[in-house]
């Protein structure tokens, strides 16, 4: 045993070992794969994976080791001192194992390459060609299964094919932490299987399988991909495209703020398939399922494709770019002269985007009034966010993945990570798994996402987020015994606080975490649900932030900033957040906007928000597809998606994630559109290319002065009677988002839709579970079936935008308000309700009268 | 002055001569029976189709003359015997070099090639010719696809079933129905479209 010194300083025990007559140094516990893999010697595997706890359960990796009387499986066996290792390149005997396995493997294997979905990337088909017999002495009849059993609505497994590696089943339980896969039967029969209510799945389909939780995971199509043969396969990619088709270009994820490296596969101008790539900083090797699959949003009829302009008569009518840029032009100069312009960005905008924004309401618009914001938000917040978030990144001491895996505690306020931050949970699960980190989470009950990371509870009422961080901040000891231990383990060294977007809606939440981090020296950081978010704010899409997090207030920022620009001055008054502007819109004293991808109907009132934009003398709407903005506008300039333009987001951590065109078919991103307006009327804004723009971004001076931290009271707690309670919500990873449009395969796998109250709240309204709620205010109504939870009374949760529940929509309020709650009584009627929240409660249905069922289906109806 | 004459007795010496203009296109003259010409998309003894979109074809190709799209069979809707077949299929004549490559990697010996070498047109799109042109044409005993398995419980028994009866295709090669297909063809007046 030698112990060296590495480069980082650390000091490493090593071994040495001869591969293949090569003597090599590596880390002692090193696998005797991993030390041929640095000597570039290949040696063939299945099971093998670097994020995946050894197995050994496909033999395919065998090596002679001098002194063993067999070969061994170099994937399990560790490298020792001295150790002589001969792959298949040395030693006849490996390689006769290796070719022995692999006949084994080839038995029952149907060889149907020619319409397997691996073929042509398929590793059992190269290393058969490369490690394998030429010729097969297998006669008999080979093992057949019905194909395919679905896993899920969107993988699918042919039996025939696996090797029963059980890279899919390790995923599943040590990754993802769903068991929906797992090795079923015996011998020769041993085979991968779904769990279900039938005990064995001989011609079982997708309907039976997503009736419950258990079998939905967030990240099932990570087995596809894992997968070393063609076993499992996308029901959406299925015998669509061979590798060969395919072009490949690396990007980015911008369906959450995690920043993943994806891989998008595209063929004869439509995208096939997407995969994960692999960054060992941010995403390693894995993606959600959302954002595997969810990529046809752009393709649906409703895309636009030419501007349109408003007549005098009041019809939309398409028209040619040069009449719409002028029509938008002159429209926005008069209204800036009338009243002032104001802009809503949308949380999906690139850094480019959010950047031609913010600069085009300094520079055209002479205002501050622009918020990437299209949820619950407060001035709270924004000054949070100029303190907390912008121009923080890995480069300046930011919280990165790395950080959060390797934390002794991390608390999250106001975030589900599994639901809003899906490679952020995985993050926080191997931490628990392989270092020990402890979760707490303060909501109202454990959602899965917890309960997997090895989360404890700190329960709150909606809106009591501030009182318990103020509480944990504090000398005395915690309220429970759980925010004891949350109230020492956020001191511990290392600890982090992770706050979501939904505390911004929690008056003195984030205030409150702020002081917790203060007082007890844990890091703080800001995780977005949306890819723009965290972009944006850097870019200066807050009212009282310029770009390069300079406050507006500051003179010496905005003077700096002016002559960057070439500007004489820029508007020094603080603009008005979203909320503001829609209120000033509606009033008239805003006399037009600019509005990005914004649907009204995530705003905290989207009725209110839509009176406001039809209110708007002036309404330039800058969409990818027909909407109930675009038709409202006076003005309509399609903008591109994000495959088919170059840009990058700012992920949760700041970190940059540049990606690059797939799909080159000239449409136009925002930041070329504002700029083409811009230059209509009389001004350049510089931002016709990406490229440029990065380097704008970069090239602003730097900017040392930060405001000061938050510090709001919390509000008082509201206090529900009888019949009511404080909804909590929060969205579902996947739901009636616009971006998982046209992904059929994918919403088969989203989690059911249901009302959740604690016991002693439903024995108070008298409801049993599984019975039909309604949760309703003077708005309207929304009526799910029942799910008891162990959370705090007179609190009713429910998803904010799922098949059933658009909380915003229908309710008209957001979390922290109070509902009424009522029920029938009656438990639900196996087969009502709609939408993919089927299944869920089916089995406590009882006979409760025609009258009631008939009821049920008609309210549910009315609320969706 | 015997000049002009002397054209003439040109012209008459040869008019006596065995000549090898071809009477074509009144005529048409069989070629080589290993000839490269158009291909075929061949059928199971029921009417199924042989192909299931594996795409080898287009892989194989040096000149990118073939696109193929796989698509999904169902039970209601079959094609081939099969899990898959061809969705789309197409060969590209203004780029087939007619070298055969993708015959020989076809593994259902769905694919092979005609003696039919009329294939000149006027226009791109006339000359990419779809799976519906390159089918071969139902014999008797085929049924027109989509139709459900009739020689067998699965694709193995019509693949087994093809070792002993590799089943009949009009314009194949060596196709006893050869000569009576392309009658039929010729009668329908097209290249043997069904
Ligand atoms: S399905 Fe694929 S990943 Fe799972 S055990 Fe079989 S071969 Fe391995
Ligand atoms: S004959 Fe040759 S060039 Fe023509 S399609 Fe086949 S492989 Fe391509
Ligand atoms: S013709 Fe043959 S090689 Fe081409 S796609 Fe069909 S089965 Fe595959
Ligand atoms: S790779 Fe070593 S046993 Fe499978």
């Amino acid at each position: 045993m030698t112990v060296t010194q590495q480069k980082d300083g650390e000091i490493v025990e090593t071994v040495t070992l001869t591969i293949d007559g090569i003597e090599t140094t590596v880390p002692k516990g090193t696998l005797v794969i991993r030390a041929a893999e640095a000597l570039g010697i290949a040696i063939p595997r299945f099971c093998d994976h670097p994020l995946l706890d050894p197995a050994g359960a496909c033999r395919q990796c065998l090596v002679e080791v001098e002194g063993q009387r067999k070969p061994m499986t170099s994937c399990t066996t560790t490298c020792t001192d001295g150790m002589v290792v001969k792959t298949q390149l040395t030693s006849p005997v490996a390689r006769k194992a290796q070719e022995g396995i692999m006949e084994f493997l080839l038995i029952n294997h149907p060889l149907d390459c020619p319409i397997c979905d691996k073929g042509g990337e398929c590793p059992l088909q190269n290393q058969a060609m490369s490690n394998g017999r030429s010729d097969s002495r297998f006669v008999e009849e080979k093992r057949k299964y019905p194909t395919p059993l679905a896993i899920s609505t969107q993988v699918l497994l042919d039996r025939e094919r696996c090797v029963l590696c059980q890279r899919c089943t390790r995923f599943s339980e040590e990754i993802a932490g769903d068991p929906f896969i797992d090795l079923m039967e015996r011998g020769a029969a041993e085979q991968i299987g779904v769990f279900s209510d039938t005990p064995y799945l001989e011609g079982d389909h997708a309907a039976t399988n997503t009736s419950g939780d258990p079998f939905n995971s967030y990240y099932s199509g990570n087995t596809i991909q894992i997968c070393p043969v063609g076993a499992l396969t996308g029901s959406d990619y299925r015998f669509h495209s061979r590798p060969f088709d395919l072009v490949s270009t690396p990007s980015i994820n911008e369906h959450d703020a995690g920043g993943d490296a994806i891989r998008v596969d595209h063929r004869r101008g439509s995208v096939m398939r997407r995969l994960s790539g692999e960054d060992s900083a941010v995403n390693e090797e894995w993606i959600s399922d959302k954002t595997r699959f969810a990529f046809r949003y752009a393709n649906g009829s409703d895309r636009l494709v030419y501007p349109r302009v408003r007549d005098e008569d009041g019809t939309l009518r398409e028209t040619s770019w040069s009449e719409a840029l002028l029509v938008a032009a002159e429209g926005l100069a008069a209204a800036r002269d009338n009243g002032g312009v104001g802009v809503l960005t949308g949380g999906r905008v690139t850094v480019e985007d959010a950047y031609a924004y913010a600069k085009f309401a300094r520079v055209a618009l002479a205002t501050n009034d622009v918020d990437f914001r299209v949820r619950p938000h407060s001035a709270e917040e924004t000054a949070f966010l100029a303190d907390y978030a912008a121009g923080v990144s890995p480069n300046n001491g930011g919280v990165t993945y790395t950080d959060v895996e390797q934390a002794p505690a991390v608390l999250l306020v106001g975030l589900e990570a599994e639901e809003e931050a899906p490679s952020l949970f995985l993050r926080l699960r191997k931490g628990n798994r392989k270092h020990g980190l402890r979760l707490f989470s303060v909501q109202p009950f454990a959602s899965p996402g917890v309960t997997k990371a090895n989360g404890t509870l700190l329960p709150v009422v909606p809106g009591g987020e501030a009182e318990l961080l103020t509480a944990l901040a504090g000398d005395a000891i915690g309220p429970s015994a759980e925010a004891e231990q949350a109230r020492s383990a956020v001191r511990t060294d290392g600890a982090i606080i992770l706050v979501g977007e939904r505390l911004a809606a929690v008056p003195g939440g984030l205030s409150a975490a702020a002081l917790l981090a203060d007082t007890t020296g844990a890091r703080l950081a800001w995780v977005p649900r949306r890819a723009g978010d965290r972009g944006a704010v850097d870019a200066g899409c807050l009212p009282t932030l310029l770009p390069g997090a300079r406050p507006v207030s500051d003179l010496s920022g905005r003077v700096e900033l002016a002559s960057y620009w070439g500007v004489d001055s820029l508007p020094s008054a603080p603009g008005r957040d979203t909320a503001e502007m829609l209120v000033a819109a509606a009033t008239g004293q805003l006399a037009g906007l600019v509005v990005g991808g914004v649907d009204p109907g995530d705003l905290p009132d989207p009725a209110a928000a839509e009176q406001a934009m039809e209110a708007v003398g002036f309404l330039v709407s800058l969409e990818l597809r027909d909407g109930w903005v675009p038709q409202h506008a006076n003005v309509v300039l399609p903008v591109a998606p994000v495959v088919e333009k170059a840009g990058s987001f700012l992920n949760w951590e700041g970190r940059l994630r540049i990606f690059d065109t797939v799909l080159s078919t000239g449409a136009m991103t925002d930041a070329r559109v504002l700029n083409s307006i811009a230059d209509e009327m009389g001004i350049a804004l510089g931002t016709g290319d990406p490229r440029r723009i990065r380097a704008e971004l970069a090239g602003l001076p730097a900017h040392e002065v930060r405001p000061t931290p938050p510090s709001y009271p919390a509000a008082e707690l509201p206090k529900p009677d009888a019949g009511q309670a404080v909804l909590a919500s929060w969205h579902h990873l996947l739901d009636l988002g616009s971006l998982q449009d046209n992904a059929e395969f994918l919403a088969g796998t989203a989690r059911p839709a249901v009302v959740r109250l604690s016991a002693a709240t439903a024995a108070e309204i008298g409801a049993q579970d599984g019975a039909q709620v309604t949760v309703s205010t003077e708005r309207g109504a929304i009526t799910l079936p029942l799910r008891i939870s162990a959370m705090p009374d007179r609190v009713v949760w429910l998803p904010t935008n799922s098949a059933g529940s658009t909380v915003r929509r229908t309710l008209g309020t957001d979390a922290g308000a109070v509902v009424s709650i009522r029920t029938d009584g009656g438990a639900r009627q196996a087969g009502d309700g709609a939408g993919h929240g089927t299944g869920d409660g089916a089995g406590h249905s009882t006979a409760d009268g025609a009258g009631h069922g008939a009821r049920h289906a008609q309210s549910t109806e009315e609320d969706q | 002055m015997f000049e002009p004459i002397k054209g003439f007795g040109v012209s008459l010496a040869n008019m006596f001569k065995p000549h090898v203009t071809e009477k074509y296109p009144e005529k048409m003259r069989p070629t080589a029976p290993r000839y490269h010409g158009r291909h075929i998309l061949n059928r199971h003894p029921d009417g199924l189709e042989k192909c299931v979109g594996c795409e080898l074809c287009a892989w194989a190709c040096p000149a990118d003359a073939i696109y193929v799209e796989g698509a999904d069979n169902t039970d209601e809707e079959r094609y081939s015997p099969g899990e898959r077949y061809a969705g789309t299929y197409q060969i590209n004549y203004l780029r087939c070099i007619f070298c055969g490559l993708c015959i020989e990697a076809c593994p259902t010996r769905s694919l092979t090639m005609s003696n039919e070498y009329e294939l000149a047109n006027d226009s791109r799109q006339d000359l990419i010719f779809t799976k519906e042109q390159l089918l071969a044409p139902l014999l008797p005993g085929m049924e027109q696809p989509p139709h459900p398995l009739r020689l067998g419980d699965d694709e193995q028994d019509y693949y087994v079933g093809a070792m002993q009866n590799p089943g009949a295709s009009a314009g194949a090669e060596y196709s006893p129905q050869q000569e009576s297909a392309r009658e039929t063809a010729a009668k329908q007046g097209n290249g043997g479209a069904a």
